[in-house]
């Protein structure tokens, strides 16, 4: 049995048998990090001690028969979430010498139910990209190759990059990200595994490194829609400390995934149809829609007339809110600083030396868009027209249980592809930030390979806080895509 | 409307992020091209609406305005880059 080939569930049931123990299980995964890691650059810093110290404490537990969800299981952490004693960096250089006293609550939440972290993993700076090229630590290579060019490396995707890449390549079962504009779906569409982002609200924000905190949301990345529900289960949960927390039951997500999709109605939005988009993504949506409709649902047209619109509020309200979260890198009180002739010197010299080029770039754009005279007509009109791509969805989830869309408009794309025009990287999430600007679920599951041998996949989103008909719908797609390829870079291989 | 070198000089100001000459002229390229795209949001209706400042679809939650953390100044300074006793220090502000 290669013991990183397994999912969490079947992990999770090989421990409780005692097929293996958690530091055999914890040991494969060390082994193969030191093997891959350094052609990803997935993880950034890698706790083999603590890992194995914490595997040990599983099998004590699993030998008094303590159990909890994810007792033994080897995770992999977002660098965004701030870990008690490991240094917390987000992709960034003015947070380079961050170690934070505290521990995120979503990752404490983790730890409570037994899970062990075998390290941080890499991502955009401040989670701003689509490709990981942003990070200052470097970029990030998706373990799928092309077909044709094996020798190019692609980018995994962004921000989460880091994650995607190292559960796609098997040096993690399993790990946390973040989605504020696609972060999460993106990346899981470019390396072929499934990653879901939950409704604004279901996990708590406290101790994550903040971009835009009305978009930003922690949700889990897994090879299985089921591992995703069973991370999504120990994540999700009322948070007195974040005050958009809600304050909501926590379902048993795992259970959805069994149920089947027979007189659920499924939307399709025509304003998904974008012109020059790959034949395969029309082919394969296509195909979903059939797979569907064969096990009993109801395909339906709808449309979200505001949807061309996401995309440019987004870069009005995530720049704003940006701007504003990263005014706390000052120099100061955590993190870089570089000395000035006076204290006004010193911030604007630290958060020079500080800032990478899109995190200048977005808060510059962020302290625009709210300066005096300019606050009502590009911010007020962006919350406005934010309101209208609410309503589009509130009015479309009257009318059907779920939609169905791409997650992206490409697969994934060459690293130093995309670099020069901004926009062009942005359009990467012209399909996921309507699900950030609604704060409705979504997931984005494996469906297919285009023409290159590449993994695309569809998204499914439904109404806030129904993250059991995602988990269904998506489970069935992923039952009948039977998307079993692997990537050329992983563990064993 | 577009961001001449003034302008981005006094945007950087804002943001307190030190910007230098030679950067200017690019910097501006960049920006002009983001506002310009960003423009096509003037061609929405937005008549009658009230704005959205989140995606949290519920009243937050009041509670007692009680302290209810705190009191370990020195994890709340392990990160400081410079610190006298219990306080951050900086560069003189007051003559």
């Amino acid at each position: 049995m290669t013991l990183t080939e397994l999912t969490i569930a079947s992990a999770r049931q090989g421990l409780r048998e005692k097929q293996f123990s958690a530091r055999e299980l914890t040991e494969a995964h060390l082994a193969a990090i030191d093997a891959l890691n350094p052609r990803l650059n997935a993880y950034v810093t890698v706790t083999a001690e603590r890992a194995l110290a914490q595997a040990d404490a599983a099998d004590a537990a699993l030998a008094a028969g303590k159990l909890a969800p994810l007792t033994g299981i080897p995770l992999a952490i977002k660098d965004v979430f701030c870990t008690e004693g490991v240094r917390t960096a987000a992709g960034s250089h003015i947070l380079e010498p961050f170690v934070p006293p505290y521990e995120s609550t979503v990752s404490a939440n983790l730890l409570r139910d037994g899970a062990i972290f075998l390290g941080k993993t890499n991502m955009d700076e401040f989670a701003m990209g689509s490709s990981n090229m942003t990070s200052a630590y470097g970029p990030v290579a998706n373990p799928w190759t092309r077909r044709q060019d094996n020798a190019a490396l692609l980018v995994p995707g962004g921000s989460s990059g880091g994650s995607a890449s190292a559960v796609a390549a098997r040096i993690a079962m399993g790990a946390t990200g973040t989605d504020t504009g696609g972060s999460i779906r993106q990346p899981a569409s470019f390396c072929g595994i499934v990653g879901m982002k939950p409704t604004y609200g279901r996990c708590s924000r406290w101790g994550v490194v903040a971009f835009a905190s009305s978009l930003d949301h922690p949700g889990p990345f897994g090879r299985t829609v089921e591992d995703c529900a069973i991370l999504l289960g120990s994540m999700a949960g009322h948070d007195p400390k974040d005050s958009t927390s809600a304050d909501v039951p926590v379902p048993d997500f795992a259970a959805a995934c069994r149920r089947g999709v027979k007189g659920l109605r499924i939307g399709v939005p025509r304003e998904y149809r974008m012109d020059g988009m790959p034949e395969d993504i029309e082919r394969l949506w296509r195909q979903g829609l059939d797979w569907l409709r064969d096990a009993g649902a109801e395909i339906v047209d709808v449309s979200l007339p505001h949807t061309k619109y996401g995309l440019t509020t987004y870069y009005i309200v995530a720049p704003a809110e940006a701007s504003s979260n990263l005014a706390r890198y000052d120099g100061v009180r955590f993190g870089l600083r570089e000395d000035g002739a006076d204290l006004r010197d010193l911030y604007e010299r630290t958060r020079a030396a500080g800032f990478g080029a899109e995190v200048r770039r977005r808060v510059l754009i962020g302290t625009y868009v709210l300066s005096a005279g300019y606050y009502d007509a590009y911010y007020l009109r962006a919350q406005k027209v934010r309101a209208l791509i609410l309503r589009d969805f509130t009015e479309v989830f009257v009318h059907v249980d779920a939609l169905v869309t791409p997650t992206a408009p490409s697969a994934a794309f060459a690293q130093g592809e995309n670099m020069d025009d901004p926009i062009k990287m942005y359009l990467n999430d012209v399909f996921t930030v309507p699900a950030n600007m609604s704060g409705v679920p979504g997931i984005s599951v494996p469906a297919g390979l285009d023409a290159n041998g590449l993994p695309l996949g569809l998204q499914v989103l439904a109404k806030p806080f129904d993250e059991e008909t995602v988990f269904t719908v998506g489970a069935a797609l992923e039952r009948t895509a039977q998307f079993h390829a692997s990537p050329q870079i992983r563990a064993g291989a | 409307m577009s961001l001449d070198a003034a302008t981005i000089r006094r945007i950087a100001t804002l943001a307190r992020i030190r910007v230098e000459d030679h950067e200017l002229t690019s910097l501006a390229a960049e920006l002009n091209g983001i506002l310009g795209w960003i423009e096509q949001l003037n061609e929405v209706n937005v008549d009658g609406i009230e704005p959205l400042t989140g995606a949290q679809q519920m009243a937050l939650k009041m509670r007692e305005d009680d302290v209810t953390d705190g009191g370990y100044p020195e994890k709340v300074l392990a990160n400081a880059p410079d610190r006298a006793g219990s306080f951050y220090a900086v560069p003189k502000v007051v003559e």
